[in-house]
C-alpha cells in the first residue's frame, strides 16, 4: 500500500465508520476496481470475511487475561491480601509465601482461558483458510481463493454441497429456474432444504451469468442479528429498482443442495454476517444456589472480621497488661516499639491474613471444576442420548446444573415438545361430510401399541412382557404381514411411514370415483397439494445424511446385553392388517437389521398406487402439518410432482398432469394464522387462491351466504366436525377456495408489488396486501391431523408430578384440543377438580376468579379431605389469563394457581408465555423450568430459570437460546431426577463442605492466638498452611462433588418423589450452613486442645506441636467427608488415601530438605513418638464422634427418604420392586394407573360402535362428561 | 465480594464449525461403568445396627490403652521447685529484686528441698518459664536459620529477620536475633545433703539434650568446630550475653553454635509457659538410685529477669517414659472416650432393638 497522508488516512477512517454506521448501504461490484489500490477500493470500509473470535493475542495474553481476571472481585480481594502482606507492619507470612494461592489461581484459570482461546483461534484458522471460487475480472473465470479473502462487492461461486463463504445475494444459479436449494443445518439445526432464488432480472443471465455485466448498485439494510429477515434492493443503471428479500440471501454457513451451483454478490462478509451476529456464546446465568453461597461469604466476612477484631482487641488487653518490656518483645529496626493501640491496629490486618482462608479462595475455582465434572456426566449419559437424531444432551450454561434438582415449576410448550410434532393424518371433512377413515386409524393404533411396549422397558416398571412378547403372542393364524420400522429413518424430515402413509377411506374413494359432487371434492385435494411450501426432491437425490447413518448403525457392535434389549425394543415388529406402502430403505433396513425376527416380505402393490414409482419423490416441508396433507393428498391420487418458485405439477388420479402457474405465495404468520397460494388454473386460466388456515381465522373470512343456504349447511356441519376433532385433541384446519377474476387480479398485483419492493414497513404492507385478497372464501372442508405424543410423556408428567413439580402447558391450541392432549399426557387426571376459566369480560372474569377460589378453598377445608390432596387443575385461555394477572386480580390468580396441581393455558402468545412464567417466578418466588421447541418458546425460554429446549422439527432456535437442550421430552425425567438431584446434592454438600472444611482447618490457628499473645503467629509452617488447602486437601471436596452418589438412579427415577429433598430449600440452608460452621468450631476446639492439655508445660517447640495438630486437622476433615461420601469407590479411595500419603510424603520431604525451617526434622521426630499417634487418634474420635452420632441417630430414629431409599438400593432387585411399589402406593396413591391407561388420545367419535376394531384400551380414553365435574365453571 | 467471580464472558464458539462429515460422526456415548456413573460402589448407611461393633470396638480398645497411660503417667515421678523470688521469704528474692543484664558479680542464691521419694531411672532436669510468649511472632521470627547453619555470609551479614539484633556497634551480632540475645542463662547446680550434712553436687550432664539432627546438622560452628575464636572474629556478642558465643561451654563439641543449651534454647516453645531440658542425671549404677530421697540444695546464679513479664522461674526434676513427662490427661481423656462410646453403643443397641427393624425392613411407609 501506498504512503498516504495521515490526515487523509484518518478522514478515510472516520469516513469508513460512517459508512458502516449508516442504516442504508450502497455497494457496488469489485470488478472495476480490481488491482486498484486499497484506498480506491470502493468497499473498502467494510469488514474482510475473515473471522477473529479469538478473546487474546499471543502478545497481550497476559495482561489482558489478568484485567480480566482482576474484574473478579473475589481475585481483587486477595490480591489485596497479598499486598497487605508486602506492608512490614503487618506481615504474617513471608510476603512471597502469601502471593502463592493467588498465583496458582489466577495461572490455572488463565491457562483455561488460554486453551480455550487456542481452540478459538484453531477453528478460526480453519474457516478463514477454506477454499471458495471467486471472480477475477483479469482471468475472466472463479479462481480458487481462501475464505478470509473474500470481501463485500465480490462475486462468489458456490458449487453443490459446498458451504456458502459469507452473505450472498442470488444472481444465479445453474437451475434454469433461478432455485437455489440450500440446507441450514450448520446455522440453525433445521435439516429441511429450503428454496432460496436468484433475484430476477438483476442482470444477463443468458446463456451465462456474466458478472462483469452487473452494474447495478445493490442497497441494503445494516447488518443485524435477524436470520429472518433481510431487506435489500438493486437498483440498475436504468434506476429500476428490484426487490431482494430473504429469499434472495444465501447465508454464511449454509450449504447447497441440490443444486449444481450458485452465483452470489457479497453484501455481508466476516463479522458482519447474520450467522456471525447470531454467534453468541454460552449464557451466564446464576444459580440459586450460588446466589446463597454468596450470602454465606458475606457471613464468613463478618465471622472474619470478627475473628480479626477478637485478635486485634486480645492483643492490645495483653499488650497493656504487660508491667515492662519482656524480653519477647522485638523492637523495630530502629528500636522502638509500637505502642499498644498501634500495634493493635496493625494486628487486626495481621490476623485478616493470617484467617484468610476462612473465606474459600479456592471455592469458586472447585465449583467450576465440579460443574465441568457434572456436565460430563450429564452429557454422557446413554439414557439422554436420542438414536434417532444421534443427539446427546447438551448444557449450553455452564453454571446452572444443581438448579436442575430444585426445580418446583415446570411451563411446557405442547406442540413438539410433548408431542412429536410428526402430523398423522386422522381424519377430514369435506363439503360437510365426515369420513373417519377407519382403517388409518387401525393402522396407527398398531403403531401406538410399539410404543407402549416401549414405555414397559424404559419406566422399570416391574413388567412381566419382554421386549419382543408382541411377537410370542401372536397368534399363529393371524396372516399378518409385517415389516419392521427403523427409527433411523425417520432422519429424512417429515417422512416416516406413520406421515407418509394414509390409508384413504374407503367412502371417500368411492366418492371420488364417482360423479356426485366431485369438483369441490377435487378442489379440496388440489389445495392440500398445491397450498403449501413443499419442495419436492427425489428420494435418489436426498441427501447423504440418512445413508451415512445407516452404514454406521449396522456397524455398531452390540456389545452389552442391556444395549441389545434396548434395540431390540425398538425395533420391535409391527402388526400390520394391511400393508401401506414402505419406502425402500426401511425395507432394506428390516432385513438387516432384525435379522431372524422379522420375515422379509414382499409388499404387493396396491390397487390405488400409480405405476409411475412416486416413492421416489421426497418431500421437504418446512412445518410438518405441510408434510402431511401433502401425503395425504398423494394417498388418494394427487400427487404433488414438482415446484418451482413459477409453477406447481400435480398429477391427478387419473394420471394427466397439471402444471399450475404459481402467481403469489402469501406465507404463513402467526397474525393471520393462514397461508394462500394464488395460481392459475392451467385449462380454464382462471385465477385461484387456496387458503387454509387455523378454523377461527377462516370462518370469519367465508363469503357470505347469498350463494344459497347449501354454503352456510357446510360451514356449521363443518364447524362441528371441527369441534370434534378438536376434542379428540385433534389439529384443525379448514381449507378454502376463491376464484378471481382478472381485474381484481391484476389490481391486487400492483399493490402486491410496492408492497414487496418497500424498504420501509415491507413487512406490514406484504401482511396487509394478504389481508385484503384473503376475503370471501369459499370452504372446502377440513382436516383433523393428529400430533402424536412422544413416547413416555405421560409417564415423564406423572413423574415429574410426584416429584411435587408443578407442571404447567402453555399452547397455542383452542381449549378443547389442549385438554384433550392433557388428559393423553395425564396432566389432568379423571377424577380431577378442573376449573375451567374462559371468560369474555373482566367482570364476568373476577367472579369466576372467585368462584373457583372460594370452591377450592372449600374442597381444602373441608374435614373430609384433610388427608388426600385435592388434585386441582386449572384450564385457562389467553384472554382470561390476561385479565387474570392484571394487577387487581393477581393475587387471587396466584393465590388459585398456588393450590392447583396441574394449569393448562391455551391459546396463548409466545409473548404471554414469557409473562406467565415470569409471573409465577416473581410472585410465588419458585425455580422454573420452561421447556419448548420452537421459536415461539424462545421468550419463555429465556424467562425461565432454567431453559431447556427440545431439539423438534421447528428448528434450532429454542435450542439456541436454551440452557440445555435434549431430544426427547422424556430425557427430562431423568435430567431432572436424576441428574438434577444429585448435581444439586452433590454441590451443596461440596460447598457447605468447603465452608466446614477452611473454617476448621483456620480455627486452630485462631485458639492459638490465645496462647501466643494475639500475635497473628502460626504454629504451623506457611508453605504447609498453603500446601494444607491448595494441595492435601484440595481434590477430595472436588471428587466429592463430581462423583458422589446419594441414592442410585434406579431409585430416582422408580421413586420421583426423592426430588422433593432438593425444591425449596434443600440441603443447602442456613441451617445446614451454619450447622457445619458450628461443627468446624467444634471440631477446631478438639483438634487444639486435646493436644494441648496433652503436652502443656512440657519442653514441646513450636512446630513439634503444631504438627499433630495439622495432622489431626487433616485427618478430621478427610474423616468428615468419608462420613459425607455415600458410595465408595475406588476413585474415592485413591483420592482420600492419596490425600493423607500426599501429606505424609510432603511434610517429611519438606523437614527433612528445607535445612532454614525451623521445623526441620519436626514430623519425623513425632512420628517416632508414640505420643503423636495416640494425640492423633483420640482427638479425630473425639472430633468426629458427635457428627457420626447425629448421622446414626438421624438416620435410625427418624430417617429421611433419601436414607429409606439407600435402604431399598441395598435390597433384592424384586424385593425392591416391591417395596417402591408400595411406597409409592402410600404416598401418592398414584402407581396403580401408571402404564397401561396411558395412551394417547384416541378418537371417540366412533368409539362407542367401533369396539369391534380397536383394543378395549382404546375406548377408555372416550370423552365422557363425566371428567368435568360438576365444580367445573 | 464473591458476586463477580464468575461473571465472565465467555465467548463461545458455535458459528459453522463441523462443515462437511464432521456432524456425521456419531456422537453415541460411551457405555463404561465410569461414564455412565455405575462404577462398583460400597454404600454404607449409618445406622444405629451398622455402627454398633464399631462403638464398641472403640470402647473396648481405648479403656485399656487410657488405663495403661493413666498408669505409665502416674508412675513418673516429678518434682517442681519455684525460684522466681517473687516472696520476701525466698532465698532469691534478693537477685529478683537487684537485676541488671550487665552486673559483673552473679547474684546466687540456693534453695532447700526436701525428695519424698527415691529416683531411680535417670532423671531429667528441667528449667521452667511461664509467662514467657517465646511464640510470639516477631520473635519467633527473630533468628537467620543461615548464620546458624555455619554459613559465613549470613555471619557477616546478618539477615534483616534479625533487626534490630541484627548489629552492634556496626558489627555483625553472632547468633543474631531476638531468641539469642534473650537466651536463658541462669545456672542451676544441685547438691545432696547427706544425711550427715555434707553437700554432694549431683553431677549433671549437659549433652544428649538437644535433638540429634539440631545438633548435627541444623547447627553448626563456621568453617567448623577447629578455632571458634577465630571463626567468630570480627562479630560482637548479642547484647545480653555475658559471653560470647564461642565461651558458652569449654568442649570444643558443646561450643559455639553447637552448644546444646543454645540450641534448646531457640528451638522456640510453642505455648507461653513450658520447660526446656536443662541437664540429665545418668543412672550410675543399678545398686543406687538416681537420686536417694532426702534433701537437696539448688544453687542458682540468678541471671535471667522475669518479673517485666511477671513470668515465673522453676526447676523440675523428672524422670522419664516412653510417654515423655508427667500428664495424665491423655489417659483420663483415653478412659472417658472410651466409656462414653461404650454407653453409647449400649444406647444404640436399645435404639436398634426399638426402630432398627423398621429400617431394616424399610418399612419407609411410616
Amino acid at each position: 500500500m501506498p504512503w498516504m497522508n495521515p490526515l487523509a488516512r484518518i478522514r478515510d477512517a472516520w469516513r469508513g465508520q460512517r459508512a458502516r454506521d449508516k442504516e442504508l448501504r450502497n455497494l457496488v461490484s469489485n470488478l472495476p476496481y480490481e488491482g486498484l489500490d486499497k484506498h480506491k477500493q470502493p468497499n473498502r470500509h467494510f469488514p474482510g470475511n475473515g473471522i477473529k473470535t479469538t478473546k487474546y493475542s499471543i502478545l497481550f495474553f497476559l495482561p489482558m487475561n489478568l484485567f480480566e481476571q482482576f474484574h473478579r472481585l473475589a481475585n481483587l480481594y486477595f490480591v489485596g491480601l497479598a499486598i497487605l502482606n508486602f506492608v512490614p507492619m503487618v506481615q504474617a507470612f513471608e510476603p512471597e509465601v502469601a502471593l502463592i494461592p493467588i498465583c496458582v489461581i489466577l495461572a490455572l484459570t488463565a491457562l483455561k482461558d488460554a486453551w480455550e482461546d487456542f481452540g478459538r483461534y484453531q477453528s478460526d484458522k480453519e474457516l478463514n483458510g477454506l477454499p471458495c471460487f471467486v471472480y477475477s475480472r483479469k482471468k475472466k473465470c472463479y479462481v480458487e481463493k481462501r475464505w478470509k479473502d473474500v470481501r463485500v462487492g465480490d462475486f462468489v461461486k458456490v458449487e453443490s454441497n459446498d458451504t456458502v463463504p459469507a452473505d450472498l445475494l442470488l444472481l444465479f444459479t445453474s437451475d434454469p429456474n433461478g432455485v437455489c436449494h440450500i440446507e441450514t443445518a450448520n446455522l440453525d439445526g433445521e435439516t429441511n432444504l429450503k428454496q432460496r432464488r436468484a433475484v430476477p432480472g438483476a442482470c444477463v443471465t443468458d446463456p451465462e451469468f456474466e458478472p462483469e455485466s452487473f452494474t447495478g448498485v445493490v442497497i441494503c439494510e445494516k447488518p443485524n442479528i435477524n436470520l429472518n429477515h433481510f431487506k435489500c434492493y438493486i437498483e440498475k443503471v436504468d434506476k429500476e429498482k428490484l426487490g431482494a428479500g430473504i429469499s434472495n440471501l444465501l447465508l454464511r454457513g449454509c450449504t447447497v443442495r441440490n443444486t449444481g451451483y450458485a452465483i452470489g454478490f457479497v453484501v455481508y462478509a466476516g463479522h458482519e454476517t447474520k450467522s456471525m451476529l447470531n454467534n453468541n456464546g454460552p449464557r451466564y446465568k446464576r444459580s440459586r444456589l450460588e446466589r446463597r453461597l454468596n450470602v454465606d461469604v458475606i457471613f464468613c466476612i463478618l465471622l472474619l472480621v470478627l475473628m480479626c477484631i477478637i485478635g486485634s482487641l486480645g492483643h492490645y488487653l495483653w499488650l497493656e497488661s504487660m508491667p515492662g518490656v519482656p524480653l519477647y518483645l522485638v523492637p523495630h529496626g530502629d528500636g522502638h516499639l509500637d505502642t499498644p493501640s498501634l500495634a493493635s491496629f496493625y494486628m487486626f490486618f495481621s490476623m485478616i491474613i493470617l484467617l484468610q482462608v476462612l473465606i474459600p479462595i479456592s471455592l469458586y475455582v472447585s465449583i467450576e471444576l465440579v460443574k465441568i465434572g457434572q456436565i460430563f456426566f450429564i452429557t454422557n449419559d446413554l439414557d439422554l442420548y436420542d438414536e434417532d437424531t444421534d443427539s446427546r444432551v447438551q448444557c449450553k450454561a455452564l453454571n446452572i446444573t444443581e438448579d436442575l434438582g430444585q426445580i418446583q415449576f415446570i411451563f411446557s410448550d405442547k406442540t413438539g415438545t410433548l408431542t412429536e410434532n410428526k402430523m398423522v393424518f386422522r381424519r377430514c371433512s369435506i363439503m360437510g361430510i365426515e369420513y373417519p377413515h377407519k382403517e388409518n386409524a387401525v393402522r396407527l393404533s398398531v403403531l401406538n401399541k410399539r410404543d407402549e411396549d416401549e414405555d414397559v422397558l424404559f419406566s422399570q416398571t416391574p413388567s412381566t412382557k419382554q421386549p419382543w412378547s408382541l411377537d410370542s403372542e401372536e397368534p399363529p393364524e393371524k396372516k399378518s404381514e409385517r415389516t419392521s420400522k427403523s427409527k433411523a429413518h425417520s432422519d429424512v424430515a417429515f417422512s416416516s411411514p406413520l406421515e407418509t402413509e394414509v390409508i384413504p377411506d374407503q367412502k371417500l374413494l368411492r366418492q371420488l370415483g364417482g360423479t356426485d359432487r366431485t369438483d369441490a371434492y377435487l378442489d379440496f385435494f388440489l389445495a392440500l397439494a398445491i397450498c403449501n411450501t413443499v419442495v419436492v426432491s427425489m428420494a435418489t437425490g436426498k441427501r447423504r445424511r440418512s445413508s451415512v447413518f445407516l452404514q454406521r448403525r449396522q456397524s455398531t457392535p452390540l456389545d452389552t446385553f442391556s444395549s441389545l434389549m434396548k434395540k431390540l425394543g425398538s425395533w420391535t415388529c409391527l402388526r400390520i392388517r394391511s400393508t401401506p406402502d414402505t419406502s425402500p430403505s426401511a425395507q432394506e433396513l428390516s432385513g438387516d437389521l432384525t435379522g431372524g425376527q422379522t420375515r422379509h416380505l414382499h409388499v404387493p402393490p396396491r390397487g390405488t398406487t400409480p405405476a409411475v414409482p412416486t416413492d421416489e419423490l421426497c418431500y421437504e416441508a418446512e412445518s410438518p402439518d405441510e408434510a402431511v396433507l401433502v401425503h395425504t393428498a398423494k394417498a388418494y391420487g394427487f400427487v404433488l410432482l414438482s415446484r418451482t418458485p413459477d409453477s406447481v405439477t400435480v398429477r391427478l388420479p387419473s394420471g394427466a398432469q397439471l402444471r399450475y402457474e404459481v402467481l403469489d405465495t402469501l406465507t404463513f404468520d402467526s397474525t393471520r394464522k393462514r397461508m394462500s397460494v394464488l395460481v392459475r388454473h392451467p385449462i380454464s386460466k382462471q385465477c385461484i387462491l387456496y387458503t387454509k388456515g387455523a378454523d377461527y381465522a377462516i370462518m370469519e373470512l367465508l363469503e357470505t351466504p347469498h350463494g344459497g343456504k347449501l354454503q352456510t349447511d357446510i360451514a356449521s356441519d363443518t364447524q362441528q366436525h371441527l369441534d370434534c376433532y378438536a376434542k379428540d385433541g385433534l389439529r384443525t384446519l379448514c381449507i378454502t377456495k376463491k376464484v378471481l377474476s382478472d381485474r381484481e387480479y391484476e389490481n391486487w398485483a400492483v399493490k402486491r408489488h410496492q408492497a414487496l419492493t418497500a424498504m420501509d414497513d415491507r413487512e406490514q404492507l406484504i401482511m396487509d396486501s394478504a389481508v385484503t385478497i384473503e376475503t370471501d372464501l369459499c370452504l372446502l372442508g377440513a382436516t383433523g391431523v393428529e400430533d402424536r405424543l412422544q413416547d413416555n410423556v405421560p409417564d415423564t408428567i406423572m413423574s415429574l408430578r410426584e416429584a411435587g413439580i408443578r407442571v404447567w402447558v402453555l399452547t397455542g391450541d383452542k381449549t378443547e384440543t389442549a385438554v384433550n392432549i392433557g388428559y393423553a399426557c395425564r396432566l389432568l387426571e379423571p377424577d380431577d377438580l378442573l376449573i375451567n376459566m374462559s371468560c369474555q369480560n373482566k367482570i364476568t372474569c373476577t367472579s369466576t376468579l372467585n368462584c373457583a377460589l372460594e370452591e377450592v378453598r372449600r374442597f381444602a377445608d373441608d374435614p373430609r379431605n384433610v388427608d388426600t390432596t385435592p388434585d386441582i387443575s386449572l384450564v385457562i385461555d389467553g384472554r382470561t389469563l390476561t385479565m387474570v394477572t392484571s394487577p387487581d386480580l393477581r393475587e387471587r390468580f396466584v393465590d388459585l394457581a398456588k393450590r392447583c396441581r396441574s394449569v393448562l393455558c391455551c391459546r396463548v402468545t409466545p409473548l404471554q408465555k414469557s409473562h406467565v412464567v415470569k409471573f409465577i417466578r416473581e410472585k410465588l418466588k419458585v425455580m422454573t423450568l420452561a421447556v419448548g421447541d420452537g421459536a415461539n418458546d424462545v421468550n419463555m425460554i429465556q424467562a425461565a430459570d432454567i431453559g431447556v429446549g427440545v431439539c423438534g422439527q421447528e428448528g434450532m432456535q429454542a435450542v439456541m437460546a436454551s440452557d440445555f437442550a435434549i431430544s426427547r421430552f422424556k430425557h427430562l425425567k431423568k435430567l431432572l431426577l436424576v441428574h438434577g438431584h444429585w448435581c444439586y446434592s452433590r454441590l451443596a454438600n461440596m460447598v457447605i463442605y468447603f465452608f466446614y472444611k477452611n473454617a476448621a482447618n483456620v480455627n486452630l490457628l485462631f485458639w492459638f492466638q490465645f496462647f501466643c499473645g494475639f500475635t497473628a503467629n502460626a504454629m504451623i509452617d506457611h508453605w504447609l498452611m498453603i500446601f494444607f488447602n491448595l494441595i492435601f486437601t484440595s481434590v477430595p471436596p472436588v471428587m466429592f462433588g463430581i462423583m458422589d452418589k446419594d441414592v442410585s438412579a434406579e431409585m430416582l427415577l422408580g421413586l420421583p418423589e426423592l426430588y422433593r429433598t432438593g425444591q425449596g430449600k434443600g440441603e443447602y440452608t442456613f441451617f445446614t450452613f451454619w450447622m457445619s460452621m458450628l461443627d468446624a468450631f467444634y471440631q477446631s476446639l478438639v483438634a487444639f486442645f486435646v493436644p494441648y492439655y496433652t503436652y502443656r508445660g512440657s519442653n514441646i517447640d513450636i512446630f513439634s506441636f503444631g504438627t499433630p495438630l495439622n495432622t489431626i486437622s487433616l485427618f478430621t476433615i478427610l474423616l468428615h467427608l468419608s462420613i459425607e461420601i455415600k458410595a465408595w469407590t475406588f476413585v474415592h479411595v485413591i483420592v482420600i488415601v492419596g490425600s493423607v500419603l500426599l501429606y505424609f510424603g510432603v511434610t517429611l520431604a519438606y523437614g527433612f530438605m528445607y535445612l532454614n525451617y525451623s521445623g526441620f526434622w519436626t514430623l519425623q521426630t513425632q512420628m517416632a513418638d508414640p505420643m503423636f499417634y495416640l494425640v492423633c487418634l483420640i482427638a479425630t474420635v473425639i472430633a468426629l464422634l458427635p457428627r457420626y452420632l447425629f448421622h446414626v441417630l438421624k438416620n435410625s430414629i427418624a430417617p429421611s427418604p433419601i436414607v429409606q431409599a439407600r435402604h431399598l438400593d441395598t435390597l433384592e432387585p424384586s424385593a425392591r420392586d416391591q417395596w417402591m411399589k408400595e411406597w409409592r402406593s402410600f404416598r401418592g396413591g398414584v402407581q396403580d394407573k401408571t402404564p397401561d391407561e396411558s395412551v394417547p388420545p384416541s378418537p371417540s367419535l366412533e368409539s362407542l360402535n367401533d369396539d369391534s376394531i380397536m383394543d378395549d384400551e382404546f375406548t377408555l380414553n372416550v370423552i365422557t362428561e363425566s371428567r368435568h365435574r360438576p365444580g367445573s365453571l | 465480594m464473591a458476586s463477580g467471580y464468575n461473571a465472565k464472558e465467555e465467548d463461545g464458539h458455535i458459528g459453522v464449525v463441523g462443515l462437511g462429515g464432521a456432524s456425521l460422526r456419531g456422537r453415541k456415548p460411551e457405555n463404561t461403568a465410569f461414564k455412565q456413573q455405575r462404577l462398583p460402589a460400597w454404600q454404607p448407611i449409618l445406622t444405629a445396627g451398622s455402627v454398633l461393633p464399631a462403638f464398641f470396638i472403640i470402647g473396648l480398645i481405648f479403656i485399656p490403652i487410657g488405663i495403661g497411660l493413666y498408669v505409665t503417667s502416674n508412675n513418673i515421678r516429678e518434682f517442681e521447685i519455684d525460684y522466681t523470688g517473687v516472696e520476701v521469704s525466698s532465698p532469691c528474692y534478693n537477685c529478683a529484686q537487684n537485676f541488671s543484664w550487665h552486673s559483673t558479680t552473679p547474684c546466687t542464691c540456693s534453695i532447700q528441698f526436701y525428695l519424698h521419694q527415691a529416683y531411680e531411672s535417670n532423671v531429667f532436669m528441667y528449667y521452667g518459664l511461664s509467662n514467657f510468649y517465646q511464640n510470639h511472632r516477631r520473635y519467633v521470627k527473630s533468628r537467620d536459620d543461615s548464620q546458624l547453619n555455619g554459613d559465613i555470609s549470613s555471619l557477616t551479614k546478618p539477615s534483616k529477620e534479625c533487626e534490630p539484633y541484627a548489629n552492634h556497634d556496626h558489627k555483625p551480632i553472632a547468633p543474631c536475633g531476638a531468641i539469642a540475645n534473650s537466651m536463658f542463662n541462669d545456672t542451676l547446680e544441685l547438691f545432696y545433703i547427706d544425711p550427715n550434712g555434707t553437700r554432694v553436687p549431683v553431677a549433671l550432664s549437659s549433652t544428649g539434650i538437644a535433638w540429634w539432627t539440631d545438633k548435627h546438622v541444623k547447627f553448626r560452628n563456621p568453617g567448623g568446630s577447629t578455632n571458634l575464636t577465630a571463626a567468630f572474629q570480627g562479630t560482637v556478642k548479642p547484647v545480653n550475653w555475658r559471653h560470647p558465643v564461642y565461651e558458652l561451654d569449654t568442649d570444643p563439641e558443646n561450643n559455639g553454635f553447637i552448644n546444646e543449651d543454645f540450641i534448646v534454647w531457640m528451638r522456640t516453645a510453642a505455648l507461653p509457659t513450658f520447660r526446656k531440658l536443662y541437664r540429665v542425671i545418668q543412672k550410675k549404677n543399678n545398686m543406687a538410685p538416681t537420686l536417694p530421697r532426702g534433701n537437696y540444695s539448688l544453687q542458682v546464679q540468678y541471671n535471667f529477669p522475669v518479673r517485666s513479664f511477671e513470668g515465673r522461674k522453676r526447676v523440675i526434676l523428672s524422670t522419664i517414659s516412653w510417654m515423655g513427662g508427667k500428664n495424665p490427661f491423655l489417659g483420663i481423656a483415653y478412659v472417658t472416650v472410651g466409656s462414653v462410646c461404650f454407653f453409647l453403643g449400649v444406647v444404640l443397641l436399645f435404639i436398634h432393638h426399638k426402630y432398627g427393624n423398621r429400617t431394616n425392613n424399610a418399612d419407609i411407609t411410616n
